[in-house]
């Protein structure tokens, strides 16, 4: 018996879901809080370079649901908004160049700067970055290398993020290190040049919420989904046992040594019911996926920032208590609307 | 102004109410939805966005006796509670997981 025979099933039939959240049981619970912090559990199960993987145990999934939409769009982070366009003679068009531009990545941290107000004309060292990027292309001199190759018969013909320059104003110098600002890849390339052409850009970043654009968001997709659950309900065997670990994702099923099939890992189950398909096996298997354990993954663009998943909550409870103090008052501005 | 009232349930007492949320989505509302359903004093709880194009989140609160601005602010404090613990949950997490 598995642990999870005591949790909230929806169970995947071969035709129907059966237990489905809204169906009974959980939209009808009393709100309590102290219950659902009891319950309440996050396991963070891997964080490898960009990519992260955490639960959310016995949440509901409206709540769910929230904080992936905060995730994408309402946690901050920095990014180019306006390019000033000195001379551009390459073959991408001004609005296409500065569109790319904007969605480079960049590894300022948001919580160190300020939002820009809007009608502000002059940036500060609290709320803009700048940067700058002037290159032209040239054909090189030494053509020592094989002449096919456009690197080497000219200079400068890929344009690179790392080739961008962080221009510190203000006390910038001083607090931040140039490592710390500029792109997080320093290989996205920007464009392509020949002999003649020339880019010679101002760039300036302020901080922004990915509900303005998608390139002030943090994380480059989030999303969650149930925890799959197998059981099986009678000895699967042999050549059955194999036709049934064909039916799951690879590494789900296993056969030991007497060649009887087994569950060996769930979790990673696309939950396809292929299974259904076969009379013969159909009937051993119970699918079903477990209602309040969320498994969210995200990618992040920028390595050092699981912060952001930290300042979604964050996010979310601020707007709370604005609304919490402001609703105090809505009884005197409703007769505005009358 | 962030929050307003839908006029026309004046004249019905205070337990119904359709409150406006600008700058507030799905977001938001579904969340708040989610408690505010759970009360043992709602009749009904609802929210729409009435038009994608407009940032503005109507949420409706019908009840039995509790009047539904205390239903509201109760249901933000209850959310904010959630949000507030589920960070503290994760920082507490993130750093067990990095200790190993």
């Amino acid at each position: 018996m598995s642990d999870n025979d005591n949790k909230p099933k929806i169970l995947l039939e071969e035709f129907r879901l059966k237990n489905a959240a809204n169906d009974y049981g959980l939209a009808d619970e009393i709100w309590n809080f102290k219950k659902f912090k009891k319950h309440f559990k996050i396991v963070i199960v891997r964080i490898d370079g960009f990519e992260m993987e955490f639960d959310l145990i016995g949440i509901q999934p409206a709540f769910a649901n929230a904080f992936r939409r905060l995730m994408l769009s309402e946690v901050p982070s920095m990014a180019i908004e306006k390019v000033m366009i000195k001379n551009n003679t390459s073959l991408i068009q001004d609005e296409v160049l500065a569109h790319r531009l904007g969605l480079i990545p960049l590894k300022a941290d948001p919580r160190l700067f300020q939002y820009r107000l809007e009608d502000a004309a002059e940036g500060t060292d609290s709320n803009t970055l700048e940067y700058t990027l002037k290159v032209k292309c040239v054909n090189n001199a030494a053509k020592t290398k094989d002449p096919h190759k456009t690197e080497d018969s000219y200079e400068n013909s890929n344009i690179y993020s790392s080739q961008i320059k962080w221009h510190p104003i203000g006390n910038q110098a001083s607090t931040y290190k140039e490592a710390d600002i500029g792109p997080v890849h320093g290989d996205i390339l920007i464009s392509k040049m020949r002999p003649g052409h020339e880019i010679d850009l101002h760039m300036i970043a302020i901080k922004g919420i990915g509900k303005d654009h998608a390139k002030f968001s943090p994380v480059a997709t989030a999303s969650y989904r149930l925890l799959p659950d197998i059981t099986l309900t009678r000895i699967v065997k042999d050549s059955e046992a194999v036709l049934l670990q064909k039916c799951f994702s690879p590494g789900v099923i296993g056969i030991n040594s007497e060649g009887c099939a087994y569950v060996k890992e769930a979790r990673y189950d696309t939950c396809s019911r292929n299974v259904y398909r076969y009379d013969k096996i159909k009937d051993a298997v119970i699918m079903s996926r477990i209602r309040d354990h969320f498994i969210y993954t995200a990618s992040q663009l920028c390595r050092k920032r699981q912060s952001y998943v930290r300042a979604k909550f964050k996010s979310l409870s601020n707007s709370c208590l604005v609304f919490a103090q402001s609703s105090d008052v809505p009884e005197t501005i409703s007769n505005m609307h009358a | 102004m962030r929050i307003s009232e839908l006029p026309g349930d004046e004249d019905g007492g205070v337990t119904c109410r359709t409150y406006v949320f600008y700058n507030e989505s799905h977001t938001l509302g579904n969340a708040l939805k989610c408690i505010i359903t759970r009360y043992t004093d709602v009749r009904f709880c609802g929210y729409t966005v009435p038009h994608p194009a407009e940032s503005k989140m109507h949420f409706r609160i019908q009840a039995h006796e509790t009047p539904a601005l205390e239903i509201l602010k109760r249901g933000l404090k209850d959310l904010e509670k959630v949000c507030e613990y589920t960070e503290e949950l994760f920082e507490q997490e993130i750093n067990e997981f990095k200790k190993n």
